[in-house]
């Protein structure tokens, strides 16, 4: 934005999508889909929210799971752009199939 | 409609790493719709998801002072209702803008009735500030104005302000407690609110990594510990009819306190005097002892 609205209004919602927040991070959240129930559970608690749920078909299918029947359910996905490194989502999983560990620059 | 696969909520904010304000905001913004406007005000939420130019909100949102979050939402109501439009409005404060300094213009809200969500997301301190104690602070919790040491062992040596049946009290149409950690009653309740005419009035536990002092990635794990202990317990009461709350969520085993106090600095000089921590969990079972029969399925 280069002018400055009348009573500083911003005309541009979410643009806030400009700061990319994944550079705050210093432990980096990785799923390990070959475990992963895709039960929903990091997405719904994602604070930032930096956990994408992918609902297309192609992606389903293609994506490793530990069932084949778990392929019908959509997939979780981290933004790296933003992810702050939290790490709530490593912490809540129930079947611990999200791995913390340093970022490496 | 069915929103809950979009973000209203951008990514983006600079909300702290673990931060549990934006989970709620996310969901109550999931939950209402595109058809929202939001009143919001000053705290950690407005002042980090909106550093100008920039805006982390996808809705109309309105940025008012400390004190009157309440009082603008009440105009955007009266002015929605004079142009005959149909639209959620929902205010967020935090706990200082809420129970200490927007008291009033809450009070006044509700009491005149406006069709108006209100979400407090409580941290229990003035936690943009830099931690000063507020009337939600719990009794024992350490902040910079209720510091431990040796002329006061225990931190905050008064309790928490019980906002929310203060704000039953004034005959709002639907008030509740509720903790995003214990999700599926968070949702319940954000439904109902939001399908309720009036003054609406949710309190929303919302950790706070910074001045509860814990880890980023056990935020919500010592928010389920502030409801599986019997300490932030889940209710609501409607229409004002205190005698009938209702007790939504009770933990299957009460945890004892001690689990939710170790978890967090703000709390850990408690644990040196046995008694404190005693007095704690009476304190716990004296409210459940007395309140434990509004507990229904």
């Amino acid at each position: 934005m280069d002018v400055i609205t009348r009573g500083g209004v911003i005309t541009d919602p979410g643009n806030s999508v400009e700061n990319k927040t994944g550079s705050w991070r210093v432990f980096k959240p990785v799923i390990n889909y070959e475990m992963c129930i895709r039960c929903m559970i990091c997405w719904q608690f994602c604070p930032e929210p930096a956990i994408l749920k992918h609902e297309d078909e192609e992606i389903k299918k293609s994506t490793p799971a530990p069932k084949d029947a778990l392929k019908r359910l959509p997939v979780v996905e981290i933004d790296y752009d933003y992810c702050k490194g939290c790490g709530i989502c490593a912490n809540e999983c129930p079947v611990k199939a999200i791995d913390f560990v340093m970022e490496e620059r | 409609m069915n929103y809950e696969n979009e973000e209203f909520f951008a990514p983006g904010h600079g909300m702290c790493a673990g931060c549990a304000a934006p989970i709620i905001v996310k969901w109550v913004l999931k939950l209402a719709g595109p058809n929202t406007i939001v009143v919001n005000a000053t705290g950690c939420l407005e002042v980090a998801t909106t550093p100008y130019p920039r805006t982390a909100w996808r809705v109309p949102w309105l940025h008012v002072a400390f004190e009157n979050a309440a009082a603008a939402a009440s105009g955007v109501e009266a002015a929605a209702k004079a142009m005959g439009e149909k639209v959620n409005i929902i205010a967020f404060g935090g706990d200082g803008g809420t129970a200490d300094i927007g008291f009033q213009a809450l009070s006044g809200m509700v009491e005149r009735g406006h069709n108006v969500l209100y979400v407090l997301y409580d941290n229990e301190a003035y936690m943009n500030t830099g931690i000063q104690r507020s009337g939600a602070t719990p009794w024992g919790a350490w902040t910079t104005t209720s510091k431990v040491g040796k002329a006061n062992p225990i931190g905050k040596m008064r309790p928490k302000k019980p906002i929310a049946r203060i704000i039953a009290a004034h005959n709002a149409a639907y008030v509740a407690t509720a903790n995003p950690a214990i999700f599926n009653d968070f949702k319940k309740k954000v439904q109902k609110a939001l399908n309720t005419e009036g003054a609406r009035f949710l309190h929303v536990l919302s950790s706070c990594t910074t001045g509860w002092r814990h880890d980023p990635s056990k935020t919500v794990e010592i928010m389920r510990l502030a409801t599986d202990t019997g300490l932030f317990p889940l209710y609501e009461i409607e229409n004002g009819d205190i005698e009938n709350m209702r007790i939504t969520y009770k933990p299957k085993q009460f945890k004892p306190v001690e689990e939710y106090l170790k978890m967090q600095g703000r709390f850990r000089h408690l644990l040196k005097n046995p008694e404190y921590v005693k007095k704690l969990q009476d304190d716990i079972d004296a409210w459940w002892a007395k309140y434990g029969h509004h507990y229904q399925k």
